[in-house]
């Protein structure tokens, strides 16, 4: 369970013996885009001896490897070696890729005697988005994260404040997500200074149905913990409900301040319950 | 001998017994000094120096209100070298890096002893290097004002750098061209120095406030500018975006607010620092969400307590010393922005300082050891980076005092077996507050039975040690030069550590 | 042949090695007081696993924890043996 992914690049010593400090539920140690050509050995040697070696790490680990088709990804997924990595972010991930990197890591566990490693699904291409229908299903998959500055950049639109351009492709991930029983994670809000501009772009993704956002910047983290934790309210409200249940069991609907519960409210209570036990809000 | 803190002390000198000690003894003071003449103003250095006989063996001293920016000490320290007097001893308030010409003075053996409350820069630097012929003492604030009154620290010459002077010979700081707001460091000084130069570069006609009486002023030097008002802001005044410091400030507020300090009519102060700063943010944030109005901010200003004051969070500030130029305008103008002397701030033997009115004090560390004695005043390698200011004044007098730092500053763990330097005894600080963790003294029963069901990351300070070793591997003990070249004095006059010359490489 | 890897940020260290006619290891540290054997250490253990032999090291340390020492000093392994 997610609320809050942190990008760090793998090359920042100071952001690395940092990461278990920052409120996020899961780092993210970036090997791809926040490291230059000339750097990738040098991130990667980086990020394997802080994982081997520190004796404080993140309490969920991911790595964003390199694509499947650059000369890096095969040294990249030497990491699961170490045995401290929990998920793999993919890149430009669609159909195919998909099921080679499947193919890839199946062998490569086999061989080196690794559980099987699970996916997060980097969606940042039109072909991505148009694909989720068919490779959601993957059992290796637990999450798919929009990344909509490679998606805008392939649509050739811009980028803006309200994310018009994106409703499609947030809304296709969402309903695979649900679909899927995957994690739905929204893409990072790109003006770190603007932590206004970040509550309302969280918001109004966790309207729609995203459960996640992955941040990119530690200071983003309390604002997006926030958003996708239940309210107070929720958790009060869920609590009375679950206990009227309780107290009334098999009368199948009831009524609870004015407004029928039923089955599907019943679960929505019983999901914010958790999620509030496991974020330690109650 | 060894003292209350476990810290060797030289036989002859009084050895610190315990914060609270001073309460057995009776507050000493030598009489106010009186003046028969009246003010006489003089327009160049020289002449001061003859008028005054200024010689070898004096005490001379100084206020740092205008910090960085300060050109009195180089003018006064200029005439000594050209006269080339020898063995004075300077008594400056602090000491900051833009003072350089001081280390010529040090190593010719112009000034051979000093007395100040906090230094740093080259003047640091070459202090432990041991250039220095005499002895270092370094004073708290409200303990620099216990010894000049007690006659301890005896004044021959006191300079005072003064904004604005009138035709009499009253001051003040909150008006002239070099404005620096408050003179709270220089009212011992002008009251028992044997004789009192105020320099100016701005003479109106009268002043209708003034914080400097003229009665105690024997001559007023005008020169063609005393500083430059902008050095003030030498520190930082901008909030930090660090997000180890953003989330130990979270924590710092979350922990005030969850222990009912931050309620009505609450008292507090912080330092200046980028994470102090912040803090004095989310504080101000839980204030205006449950409509807190405090009592008192109190210490060196910022703008930030400006601002607070100014939207009616505070009822009063109480200034020692601007901080920025805000700070400045606002004690010009605000009633409520109200000066204190050095004395009233911390002087154990004042009869209700203001520190011991505070409710919480937000304090920095360069090392906190496993008795929670901290050291401000020199680094981890013995080197002169600091010293007490006001810290060991407001950590005896405030109800809660909470230190906040990484946890690990450059690979090197804060917390240490035993600190380098004691500044404040761990018997005045409370709780230290570090990303990793937070470390509550023991003897705070009261605080560790609050504390016991909160979600707070609560550890001993000995295991949040262990925790940094384990990250940074274990630090080699670092030997000082035997050669003591300075002592901490504790704000009572009792003797709390030497200060030992630096060893050079490793 | 020479291979240079790191930075002089906070936290980071700069690791020159160049091969020579012997090892020498050349440290300057601003935590040099606390933590000059264990850097050492750090770097004449990773020589030794690598068998790297007749190189000259000079670390430029500001700071780094040990694995952050060690890969960069890898790193600049490997770039001395692409160096050319």
């Amino acid at each position: 369970m997610f609320r809050s992914l942190l990008f760090i690049p793998g090359n920042n010593p100071s952001m690395l013996q940092n990461a278990d400090v920052f409120l996020a539920d899961a780092i993210i140690f970036d090997l791809e885009d926040a490291i230059s050509i000339n750097e990738k050995n040098n991130a990667r040697n980086l990020v394997k001896n802080y994982l081997l070696t520190s004796s404080v790490l993140p309490k969920q680990i991911i790595l964003r490897v390199n694509s499947i088709n650059t000369e890096w990804f095969k040294k990249d997924i030497e990491l699961l070696k170490t045995n401290k990595i929990n998920y793999l972010l993919i890149p430009k991930t669609d159909k195919s890729s998909l099921l080679n990197i499947e193919e890839y890591l199946s062998a490569f566990e086999k061989e080196n005697k690794l559980v099987e490693t699970k996916i997060i699904a980097l969606v940042e291409t039109a072909r991505g988005v148009n694909d989720l229908p068919l490779f959601a299903e993957n059992k290796r998959l637990i999450a798919l994260l929009l990344g909509a500055e490679d998606l805008a950049s392939d649509l050739q639109i811009k980028r803006t404040e309200t994310g018009e351009e994106i409703f499609y492709a947030r809304s296709k991930i969402i309903y695979a997500a649900v679909d899927h029983n995957l994690i739905a994670i929204d893409t990072p809000y790109t003006n770190i200074n603007n932590l206004e501009g970040l509550l309302k772009d969280a918001t109004y993704a966790a309207n729609l149905g995203m459960k996640a956002k992955a941040c990119i910047h530690p200071n983003q983290l309390e604002v997006v913990n926030k958003v996708f934790s239940p309210s107070e309210q929720e958790i009060k409200w869920a609590k009375e409900v679950i206990k009227i249940s309780l107290e009334k069991p098999g009368s199948g609907a009831f009524q609870f301040q004015g407004k029928m519960i039923d089955k599907p409210i019943l679960d929505r209570a019983e999901k914010i319950l958790v999620k509030a036990k496991h974020f330690n809000l109650m | 001998m060894i003292n209350g803190v476990g810290r060797f002390i030289p036989n002859g000198m009084q050895p610190f017994v315990s914060s609270d000690n001073f309460l057995t003894k009776e507050r000493r003071l030598i009489s106010k000094k009186t003046k028969q003449s009246k003010t006489v103003f003089l327009d160049n250095i020289e002449e001061v120096f003859d008028v005054l006989g200024i010689d070898s063996n004096m005490t001379i001293s100084f206020h740092h209100h205008l910090r960085n920016g300060d050109k009195v000490i180089k003018m006064v320290s200029e005439e000594i070298e050209k006269r080339d007097i020898k063995n004075l001893h300077f008594a400056p308030s602090s000491i900051f890096p833009s003072y350089t010409k001081l280390v010529d003075l040090i190593k010719k053996g112009n000034v051979n002893e000093i007395h100040t409350n906090y230094l740093n820069g080259e003047v640091a630097k070459v202090i432990s290097q041991g250039y220095l012929k005499g002895k270092l003492v370094m004073n708290t604030h409200g303990g620099r004002a216990r010894a000049i009154e007690s006659g301890d620290l005896s004044i021959d010459v006191a300079f005072i750098a003064c904004p604005v002077v009138d035709k009499f010979g009253n001051g003040h700081g909150a008006t002239g061209k070099s404005a620096c707001g408050t003179l709270g460091y220089s009212i011992s000084d002008l009251e028992y120095a044997k004789k009192v130069v105020l320099v100016t570069d701005t003479v109106v006609e009268k002043l209708e406030n003034y914080q400097l009486d003229s009665k105690f002023v024997d001559y007023v030097l005008i020169v063609d500018s005393i500083g430059d008002r902008m050095g003030i802001v030498s520190g930082t005044t901008e909030i930090t975006k660090d997000p180890i410091g953003l989330k130990i400030a979270k924590d710092c507020a979350n922990l005030l607010n969850y222990l009912g300090l931050i309620r009505n009519d609450f008292s507090m102060q912080t330092g200046a620092g980028k994470t102090s700063l912040a803090v004095v943010k989310y504080v101000e944030e839980i204030m205006k969400k449950n409509h807190i109005i405090g009592s008192f901010a109190s210490g060196g200003i910022t703008k930030a307590y400006v601002g607070m004051l100014e939207a009616g969070l505070f009822k009063q500030l109480y200034d020692v010393q601007c901080f920025d130029l805000e700070a400045v305008s606002s004690f010009a103008k605000n009633k409520n922005h109200i000066a204190m002397t050095a004395s009233e701030y911390g002087n154990p033997f004042e009869k209700e300082p203001i520190c011991d009115k505070l409710d919480f004090v937000i304090l920095g560390a360069t090392e906190i050891d496993l008795d929670f004695n901290v050291n401000v005043t020199t680094d981890s390698m013995g080197n002169l980076i600091g010293g007490s200011g006001g810290h060991a004044d407001i950590a005896y007098g405030s109800n809660v005092t909470i230190i906040i730092s990484p946890l690990i500053k450059s690979r090197i763990p804060i917390i240490k077996e035993k600190v380098m330097t004691v500044t404040t005894p761990g018997s005045d600080v409370d709780i230290l507050i570090t990303e990793r963790g937070i470390a509550i003294n023991p003897k705070r029963t009261d605080l560790h039975e609050k504390l016991a069901n909160s979600q707070f990351p609560i550890f001993e300070i000995a295991e949040l040690l262990e925790i940094s070793h384990k990250i940074t591997g274990v630090p080699k003990k670092i030997e000082t030069n035997e050669q003591i070249i300075g002592y901490v004095e504790y704000r009572d006059g009792t003797y709390l550590d030497c200060i030992r010359k630096v060893k050079n490489g490793y | 042949m020479k291979g240079i890897a790191g930075s002089k940020e906070s936290n980071d260290c700069l690791i020159t090695i160049e091969t020579s006619k012997k090892t020498t290891i050349e440290i300057n540290s601003i935590v040099g007081q606390f933590f000059y054997d264990q850097i050492l250490k750090t770097v004449e253990d990773t020589l030794k696993e690598q068998n790297i032999e007749n190189v000259s090291v000079i670390v430029e340390d500001k700071g780094a924890l040990d694995y952050t020492i060690k890969s960069r000093l890898l790193t600049a392994i490997e770039r001395m043996k692409e160096d050319v």
